[in-house]
């Protein structure tokens, strides 16, 4: 930052490059700010004893994805994701709960060195995982392509609706499916 | 801007952390809220590579995945409600009445 101002004479121009990297090093803030709020909330997700937590620590996950998204420039699938994940998927989660009694549940222990294979290969797929990205150069893009400008939203259901409509048929398919298996899962035996 | 490395590294990390969910907690609500957690790192990635190419794929194949997911969890709390029912567990383990 301090390079850039230096270089540049002009006032002008400096104020508007202080401007440029005072919103670039925002945007890092809000970034590192959601991140590390998912990454926590992630793992009290895994390590909460009550499912209840659980639940409630994956709603704020979910949230702060959603903020993700946005910073992506994607706000559709940010709303996408507020609608679907927490508004539909996590209050069924928590009918679920509220149906079945979890206090059973909350007495287990949870013992994460259990099971030493799962550890060992979740701990390989993580370093594995890590070195492929650190030693790659492919994902060292620091800006995103010019997109045509335009409307978000009309060229997403452009795009939808004429490349991929039979995937989105396909789709519409298995929800119907999932709705009429759901329901005769979780129905009670008639007789 | 953010580089695109650091949200791959995020959705590294939420992927292990929910893939540490499905393979130690014993809880069958626990592992299905890990698995949504899985399918969101998954989505972080569609949608930072298509921001960072100039390619609305990415955020097509998200809306599939989101779409995807919402049957999924449909079908699995379905299951799991009718075996709360008939055998009256919420441990992976005890649940072996397909096993030979």
């Amino acid at each position: 930052m301090h390079l850039m101002c230096g270089t540049i004479a002009n006032p002008v121009d400096s104020g508007r490059a202080i401007v440029r990297v005072g919103a670039a090093s925002m945007g890092q803030g809000f970034f590192l700010l959601f991140a590390a709020v998912s990454v926590i909330t992630a793992l009290t997700v895994v390590l909460a004893r009550n499912p209840i937590h659980s639940a409630l620590a994956l709603m704020a996950c979910f949230l702060q994805i959603s903020a993700i998204f946005v910073l992506l420039g994607a706000p559709l699938l940010a709303v996408i994701q507020i609608f679907v994940y927490v508004g539909a998927i996590m209050v069924l989660f928590l009918f679920v709960i509220m149906m079945i009694d979890v206090r059973e549940a909350v007495l287990q222990r949870f013992v994460p060195g259990g099971n030493l294979p799962a550890l060992v290969l979740l701990g390989l797929l993580g370093i594995e995982m890590l070195a492929l990205v650190l030693w790659s150069d492919r994902f060292s893009a620091t800006e995103p392509v010019a997109v045509s400008s335009g409307d978000e939203v009309r060229q997403l259901g452009t795009t939808l609706f004429a490349d991929y409509l039979l995937p989105f048929e396909v789709a519409s398919v298995i929800l119907l499916a999932a709705l009429v298996g759901a329901i005769v899962l979780a129905r009670r035996e008639s007789g | 801007m953010v580089p695109l490395s650091w949200y791959i590294l995020l959705g590294v990390v939420l992927f292990v952390v929910g893939a540490a969910g499905v393979l130690l907690r014993r809880n069958i609500l626990v592992v299905l809220m890990s698995l949504e957690l899985l399918l969101n790192s998954v989505n972080i990635n569609f949608i930072a590579f298509g921001h960072y190419h100039g390619d609305l794929r990415g955020r097509i194949f998200a809306i599939f995945v989101i779409a995807i997911t919402a049957a999924e969890v449909a079908v699995a709390l379905g299951i799991l409600v009718a075996l709360v029912r008939n055998k009256s567990t919420l441990k992976v383990d005890d649940v072996t009445m397909m096993k030979g």
